[in-house]
């Protein structure tokens, strides 16, 4: 099994995969617990808009991709912000207009663009050194700079009004964690595609949720599950011969499955030992 | 020392008038209460003071200050406890940490728990420390909230509506548990209510309101049944009965 880790092209892959899996899981808990799980679907079509006119304008897609998705995160924010709209319409009136952006756009390209359909379902197995420099250099510099911002982003997570009472930047922190989430995601497509792309930011956040009984401990969780379903993802996708995207999403859609039975379980379990104690006499010092 | 002064305070939300020229004020260990109809512009009186709102016109100051300007230190803030996200992952313990440092705590020291268990003591809630928020009852996590605003040591604790969803005997402990804190301390308390026998029973002084300011000074002044009859265009306060 482990033979194939001697192939450079897996060792890039593999890099690629745990910085991705760990990125979108940190901020997957921020998503995931803030009610936004649809703008990572969101970013990721607008994310096609901005690739798609790279590729037209025969420039690296990403360094059209990353700025055009900020753009549209900023967009997305400020329309939520400012309007009584709900976050899912705001997000599907960007999502759905970047698209059709992006349909244009590929429309208008001369010839055939192969990029197109890595772009839509991933291909990590063909991440070069340069690209998971890139990578490397993108989740360390966000990493450093954001993970200090923990607390404060979790505590304006649990109660905005707090937090703004207590004079934290709120309104500017929802700009900052859009705009992050805007560059994870672009840096996760070329990984697992846009159509699945979601699933890095939401799925192990989600376990993690059903796991934790603290946030820290969510956030801790939700690495975890993002670092080891990829690696196991990509593992098991080049011993079966499966699309590697679409199989790291599996294996976290059944770490997903097999928490939440063993959680129901237990709690199953606690309930009969309650229902089965005797009761405590009143008197009972 | 005056904790709290509104003078003339007006606040217009796209042309319309949410509260208009009220004036009112709350000395140091003061208990004010702020009581009215649904609508009648209560809660936006609170996010003024909180820092949140920015009057349209007349002034309101906290400590001498516009409440923007005023240190956060000095203030306690306990929200309506139906605004609790249930499905945020959190013991009560870090719930009342959070009061000390203003973040979220990822890992607590031990001075901060020390002080944390204190907060909960105080509010007769140190055995619900490790119990996960959404495990607690509504009077609970009042008590783990009002832990929270006290463990920073406030001089003014701010309140909107404490007391909704909990039950009678819940809501006549922490009503105990706040007069206590704030005779102790000397801390001023401004608190929203829908309950005119609260306000009756436990205020220095009413601020009875609807938009307009309808009248303010000792809840034996204030609270008649006029007063009831220009707040809800009627006379027929269920809690009228005890007033009387």
């Amino acid at each position: 099994m482990f033979d194939i880790l001697t192939y450079p092209f897996m060792q890039y892959a593999l890099i690629a995969g745990v910085m991705v899996g760990f990125l979108a899981s940190y901020y997957g808990v921020f998503v995931v617990q803030r009610g936004l799980s649809f703008l990572g679907d969101g970013l990721a079509h607008a994310a096609f808009g901005g690739v798609a006119l790279g590729i037209l304008l025969c420039v690296q897609p990403l360094w059209i991709g990353v700025p055009f998705t900020v753009i549209v995160a900023i967009g997305i924010t400020w329309v939520r912000n400012r309007t009584r709209l709900a976050s899912d319409t705001v997000i599907g009136i960007f999502f759905a207009t970047s698209m059709a952006l992006g349909i244009i756009f590929l429309r208008l390209t001369p010839g055939y663009s192969p990029d197109a359909l890595g772009l839509l379902f991933g291909s990590i197995l063909t991440v070069n050194p340069l690209l998971d420099l890139w990578i490397i250099a993108v989740v360390t510099v966000v990493s450093l700079f954001t993970i200090p911002l923990w607390g404060r982003w979790s505590y304006a997570t649990f109660d905005r009004e707090m937090g703004m009472v207590d004079r934290l930047p709120v309104l500017r922190d929802d700009y900052l964690i859009s705009v992050l989430i805007a560059i994870t995601v672009v840096v996760s497509v070329k990984v697992v595609g846009i159509v699945l792309v979601a699933a890095f930011l939401v799925i192990p956040a989600a376990t993690g949720r059903l796991m934790a009984r603290t946030f820290s401990s969510m956030t801790w969780y939700s690495i975890a599950i993002g670092v080891f379903t990829a690696v196991v993802g990509l593992l098991v996708s080049f011993r079966l011969n499966l699309p590697s995207g679409a199989t790291i999403v599996l294996t976290q859609g059944l770490v997903f499955v097999i928490v939440m039975l063993l959680t129901q379980l237990a709690l199953g379990r606690g309930t009969k030992r309650r229902e089965a104690a005797p009761a405590t006499p009143k008197n009972t010092p | 020392m005056q904790t709290l002064e509104a003078r003339n305070l007006s606040v217009r939300f796209n042309g319309q008038s949410i509260l208009q020229d009220i004036t009112c004020h709350a000395d140091e260990g003061e208990f004010m209460a702020i009581v009215g109809p649904n609508g009648a512009g209560k809660t936006t009186l609170l996010r003024v003071i909180l820092g949140l709102v920015k009057p349209s016109s007349g002034d309101l100051l906290v400590y001498g200050k516009p409440p923007q300007d005023a240190d956060p230190k000095l203030l306690g803030y306990v929200p309506q406890i139906k605004t609790l996200d249930r499905s945020f992952p959190a013991l009560a313990v870090e719930l009342v940490v959070s009061g000390i440092r203003h973040r979220w705590p990822g890992i607590i020291k031990p001075e901060e728990r020390s002080r944390a268990l204190d907060a909960l003591e105080q509010v007769g809630a140190r055995a619900l420390a490790n119990r996960a928020l959404n495990s607690l009852s509504g009077g609970e996590l009042q008590r783990v909230y009002l832990a929270c605003s006290i463990v920073r040591r406030p001089r003014l604790i701010v309140m909107d509506e404490p007391a909704t969803g909990i039950d009678m005997v819940a809501q006549k402990t922490l009503y105990q548990i706040l007069e206590d804190y704030r005779k102790n301390n000397k801390s001023t308390v401004v608190m929203v209510t829908h309950d005119w026998g609260i306000a009756n029973h436990h205020a220095t002084s009413v601020l009875v309101l609807n938009r307009d300011m309808i009248d303010f000074g000792s809840p034996k002044d204030v609270l008649t049944n006029e007063n009831l009859a220009k707040a809800y265009g009627h006379a027929g306060h269920p809690m009228l009965p005890i007033i009387e």
